[in-house]
């Protein structure tokens, strides 16, 4: 799907179109998710029956068939570590030069030859599969979670993406949610959820900080909370820095120490994750403890780690100093102090850890709030923001572009259209000419970054605007348009002023998923619900003939001799195509003999109702005959 | 429309930012796409255009710089694009001094001095500017402007460099 969004009339929903269903909020986290309603301004998130909000997202395919999400799929990971997957977001929109190693190994099999120029993909449980698809698994268990704890139809939905995630991600997420069957009303930026729900909830007017550290990404955010208006100021953030990161550092380490022993240092993708599984157990006790202990059993090697506050503090220190020189700039863009800032609202499972909160509460000179469980908050604030597009609301989220969108000029500059931190929707032009004479073409490479050079920003899309009227060099007048939408979706188009060739072009996005992989996606789980409806309707069908068939062979027992031979020899051969039918796969085929069958059986149900008429009047008088009526 | 007529304000130099801002809300509230997800096509198309036109008006004004280029714009005003070199002999002598004096300050505080002046100078020159738009001075309006844009460069160069001299220190 591309990124270059144009709008036909035919793709967007009629007005009030499922009206009647609920909207709800999700959180499509890195590490876990999660789905909320808000009904009267009052958000919740929804539980499994008698369970936890929090999803882990984690998908499994298991070899015995299916899909899990969630627990499950967890669990299944013990078993069956290579069909399972997790922190399928930090592949979203990515090439496999994004991927992190540990130990010099992936915790993920890489389909050959995908991730170069475009979205990389999976392979689990022998099968290709993009980071698009595994999302929508999740969403789709979100989806049926919600709809069986509301009794209602999902169809729409809130979803939240890091404010720092960038187009193709944003794009993938959005394709997601479609493969799963929900129209996305909006994406909203993570930090603004989280805002939202900690603003309306205390009332809170004034400058606030969001600082969002989950499993896999970091966003900061600034924000002006007043009367209903979240106006966000400035954002940054890293899409690739979060607790997994932590948990890479503690594996590594963990497999450092085994070498140091003398065991083994032979690694799989298996062995990768058990110890990335230790170490999450050992870094989410150090949140509370001073010093934590576990075993690594790889290759039938067991091997035993103790693990202090300090020594994790030491192995994460980088990490924590990143997001607070992160956070430092986005200040300074919005040209504001820490000192100004009334409070810092503290967003995802990695703020638990003790150091990352000490960072903060330094930088801000504050403690953080953490009134609002950090696993939760986003989702709460997803699904106000689905009530209040829904239902309509007082309240205002004015958002910003995170990152500037640009074009490829002379000498593989960057010539920025859109700055950062600007107020979205957005429409900026610029205009461009010609550098030679008589060029009748103008390639047209938009990028993203904050980089001057084109080569250190994410190339987002190529196009070329062609027929241009010969003109000699510089006369040509060619106004290149950015909008960004709501969702902080891009659209761009080029028109050369002079003559008005305009054209809006779709195109394929670097690290994107193409439209045919989009189309096979949708066609495939199209194709499914198709292929479940033909199941079904066959088996109904076979259901009906047997049953006739059934009925036939009873009236046969009792009244055969009312037929002819040849009369019986023809309904035979009718009954007997109707059972090959049966055992057949065609629909058609078992209707057809269905129907053959009954067209030839009509004289004999005729012949058998005027038999029955005659047997029950014989013999009776008028008054008997009567009273029968009477009954 | 101009910016101006887009916010309902009078076209002018000076703007109480809160002013701005309430006309700015009350406008959104009105317009921003949220308020259209469910109505047909062409009316959400329409409001995600407003909304944004609404956005390029209130960035625009809100930053006292870009709203006197663009003032100076509506009048007539003729001004090089951003990134051009500068053309006043002038500017452009005290503009090297300046750079070499960032060049080579090595302290936080010798940084923080620079980026003071700098601010001083363009504080100065944003209260000149008032006059010159009442006396409809065209040169002499190019001219504080492009000292002002190059002021407001040597300002953020400042900031990077401090920012430089800070993780150096740390």
């Amino acid at each position: 799907m591309s990124l270059l969004e144009i709008h036909e009339p035919g793709e967007t929903p009629l007005p009030h179109a499922g009206e009647g269903t609920l909207a709800v909020g999700i959180d499509l986290g890195t590490t876990n998710s999660v789905v909320a309603i808000a009904r009267e301004g009052k958000p919740m998130a929804l539980h499994a029956a008698g369970g936890k909000a929090l999803v882990p997202s984690v998908v499994a395919y298991p070899s015995a068939g299916g899909v899990l999400v969630g627990d499950e799929a967890r669990l299944s990971m013990v078993e069956e570590p290579r069909n399972a997957v997790a922190s399928i977001k930090r592949l979203m929109g990515r090439g496999a030069a994004d991927l992190h190693t540990v130990a010099g190994v992936l915790p993920y099999e890489i389909e050959p030859g995908t991730g170069e120029t475009d979205m990389v993909k999976l392979r689990i449980g022998g099968k290709a599969r993009s980071p698009v698809e595994i999302s929508a698994e999740i969403l789709k268990a979100l989806r049926a979670r919600a709809e069986v704890a509301l009794e209602k139809p999902v169809e729409r939905a809130v979803i939240t993406v890091p404010a720092y995630f960038d187009d193709a991600a944003r794009t993938a997420t959005r394709d997601a949610a479609r493969v799963a069957g929900l129209e996305v009303l909006r994406l909203v930026n993570e930090p603004t959820a989280a805002a939202l729900a900690y603003g309306l909830d205390k009332g809170s007017e004034g400058l606030y900080a969001v600082y969002d550290l989950g499993g896999g990404t970091f966003d900061f955010s600034l924000l002006r909370l007043e009367k209903g208006v979240f106006q966000v100021l400035a954002t940054g953030g890293d899409t690739a820095l979060g607790g997994d990161d932590f948990d890479r550092a503690i594996a590594e380490g963990l497999f450092a120490e085994r070498k140091r022993d003398g065991l083994t240092d032979r690694v799989d993708e298996s062995g990768v994750k058990a110890a990335l599984a230790l170490a999450r157990q050992m870094k989410e006790q150090l949140s509370d403890r001073e010093q934590t202990s576990g075993r690594l059993e790889l290759f039938g090697k067991p091997s035993f780690h103790t693990l202090t506050r300090t020594a994790f503090d030491a192995m994460i220190s980088d990490y924590a100093q990143r997001t607070i020189a992160i956070a430092r700039q986005v200040l300074a863009d919005a040209g504001m102090t820490p000192q100004e800032v009334h409070g810092v609202v503290l967003v995802g499972g990695s703020t638990r850890v003790p150091l990352v909160r000490l960072a903060v509460e330094q930088m801000i000179g504050k403690p953080p709030l953490t009134d609002i469980d950090p696993d939760e908050v986003v989702a709460l604030g997803a699904a106000l923001q689905a009530e209040a597009l829904t239902g309509g609301s007082d309240t205002l989220l004015l958002d910003v572009t995170p990152l500037s969108l640009g074009l490829e000029t002379m000498g593989g500059l960057v010539e920025k259209i859109v700055p950062r931190n600007t107020p979205i929707p957005a429409q900026l032009a610029q205009e461009f000419t010609t550098y030679q004479e008589g060029q009748d073409a103008m390639a047209i490479h938009i990028v993203q970054g904050e980089r001057e050079m084109v080569d250190d920003c994410r190339s987002l899309a190529r196009f070329e605007l062609s027929g241009i009227p010969p003109m000699t060099a510089g006369a040509a007048r060619i106004r290149i348009t950015f909008a960004v939408d709501a969702d902080g979706l891009l659209t761009v188009s080029a028109e050369e002023r002079t003559t008005g060739i305009a054209q809006r072009i779709e195109v394929k996005p670097s690290y994107g998923l193409s439209h045919d992989d989009m189309a096979d996606m949708l066609y495939d789980s199209l194709d499914n619900a198709e292929a479940d409806m033909t199941r079904r309707l066959l088996a109904e069908a076979r259901v009906e003939a047997q049953r006739n068939l059934l009925a036939l062979e009873a009236a046969l027992d009792k009244d055969g001799g009312l037929l002819s031979s040849e009369e019986r020899a023809a309904l035979d051969a009718a009954r007997a195509r109707v059972e090959a039918a049966i055992a057949g796969e065609e629909r058609d085929e078992i209707n057809a003999a269905a129907e053959a069958l009954e067209a030839l059986s009509k004289p004999f149900a005729e012949r058998r109702m005027d038999r029955g008429i005659r047997e029950a009047l014989s013999g009776l008088s008028m008054t008997d005959l009567q009273e029968r009526v009477g009954e | 429309m101009d910016h101006f007529a887009r916010l309902g304000l009078p076209v002018a130099l000076e703007l109480e930012p809160a002013v701005l801002d309430k006309t700015y809300f009350a406008l959104q509230r009105q317009w921003h796409p949220d308020r259209f997800v469910a109505k047909p096509a062409e009316e959400r198309a329409r409001a995600s255009i407003e909304a944004a036109a609404l956005n390029d008006a209130y960035r625009t004004l809100k930053d006292p710089l870009a709203r006197a280029f663009y003032l100076a714009g509506l009048r007539g005003v003729d001004l090089p694009g951003d990134g051009k070199t500068i053309d006043d002999p002038e500017l452009l002598m005290e503009a090297m001094e300046a750079r070499e004096e960032l060049h080579e300050a090595s302290t936080i505080e010798a940084v923080n001095g620079l980026a003071a002046k700098a601010r001083s100078d363009m504080q100065e020159a944003l209260a000149e500017l008032a006059n010159l738009f009442l006396r409809d001075d065209k040169p002499a309006l190019r001219k504080a402007l492009l000292r002002l844009r190059y002021l407001d460069k040597f300002a953020e160069e400042a900031r990077a460099r401090r920012a430089n001299l800070e993780r150096l220190k740390a």
